[in-house]
């Protein structure tokens, strides 16, 4: 059966368990979501299932996205995404809701992580920095050597430095489903997930159960 | 807060009153053993309260035997919790009574409050 969900992180609480024990949980607002396409190996070379998320004014679309969803007579959606399955046992214009998932359930989360900015080798990588004391100035946090000397005389691509991080994709692996409201279209996971409250996550099966 | 995230709060325990720092309490909870379930209390003075929703908790500080002093939290909306008990309200003047734990022996008391 074909599990795979879109939802809104909402933000993070905790709840109590039956022997009482307080969990640290994510809520996630996921779906009702709607087979929107299914890419079959034949046509597109690979198979996948792809979903649409929160309905929304049709003028929020451009003519594409809306033909894209009127030719198989589903409301208009913001949000499209892909999941990769061996094959795909659902139908277009199927309802997927947060009932394809049972509590005490692995899953995988997946985000799209905060954006931290241009950030330095320290808090980027968890290089250790230079000396405080012994007469040190400005060296705190540098990033030290980046490489050998004149063999080979430049950098190798890659080294690690300071730069951009954060706002990239995440998978949080393997969380637990604490509680599902069908009612309120909510899963609550174990522990944190990537992205800011409010941000777009995608939640499948375990893949390292 | 969102309104989704209040809706996974857990029910109000109506064995506990309001509590206020200063409060004397005995706090009775239930610990399982095995299979059998018993309650244990714990008596002391509460010197904090904190937030609300699912994480509101409260510190407990007593004195145990040879003068020291030990503080237990516990969370409010726990369903450990089996019911709290306050004995007395007590005149005090902050919301946290740290300064209790400077404190020993006679100088450690509060003033109480009746009302």
């Amino acid at each position: 059966m074909f599990k795979g969900l879109i939802g809104k992180k909402i933000g993070m609480t905790q709840v109590f368990d039956e022997d009482g024990v307080a969990l640290p949980v994510t809520l996630i607002e996921a779906g009702p979501c709607y087979v929107t396409q299914i890419r079959r190996p034949e046509k597109e070379g690979y198979s996948a299932v792809q979903l649409g998320f929160e309905e929304v004014h049709p003028k929020r679309l451009t003519g594409g996205q809306l033909g894209h969803l009127k030719a198989n007579n589903l409301p208009p959606l913001r949000f499209l995404r892909e999941f990769r399955v061996k094959s795909p046992d659902v139908n277009i214009g199927d309802k997927i809701t947060v009932e394809v998932f049972n509590v005490g359930e692995r899953v995988d989360v997946i985000g799209i992580s905060k954006g931290k900015g241009f950030q330095g080798g320290v808090k980027r990588y968890g290089f250790g920095g230079g000396p405080k004391t012994h007469g040190q100035s400005d060296r705190w946090r540098a990033p030290g050597s980046r490489g050998s000397g004149t063999t080979p005389g430049r950098v190798y691509k890659g080294a690690r430095g300071p730069g951009h991080m954060g706002r990239v994709r995440v998978t949080a692996q393997n969380l637990k489903v604490v509680l599902v409201d069908a009612e309120r279209n909510l899963i609550a996971v174990h522990g944190a997930v990537p992205g800011p409250k409010g941000g777009l996550v995608m939640i499948k099966e375990a893949r390292k159960q | 807060m969102s309104e989704l995230l209040k809706a996974v709060e857990a029910p109000v325990n109506e064995n506990i009153p309001p509590l206020r720092p200063g409060d004397v309490v005995s706090v009775h909870v239930r610990i399982k053993e095995g299979d059998r379930e018993r309650i244990q209390e714990f008596k002391g003075t509460v010197i904090r309260l904190r937030k609300s929703g699912n994480e509101a908790n409260f510190t407990v500080r007593r004195i145990a035997s040879n003068g020291i002093g030990v503080e237990r939290t516990f969370l409010l909306r726990s369903p450990r919790l089996d019911k709290v008990v306050v004995e007395r309200h007590s005149k005090v003047r902050r919301a946290q009574l740290y300064f209790l734990r400077e404190r020993t022996g006679k100088r450690a008391r509060l003033k109480q409050k009746f009302d």
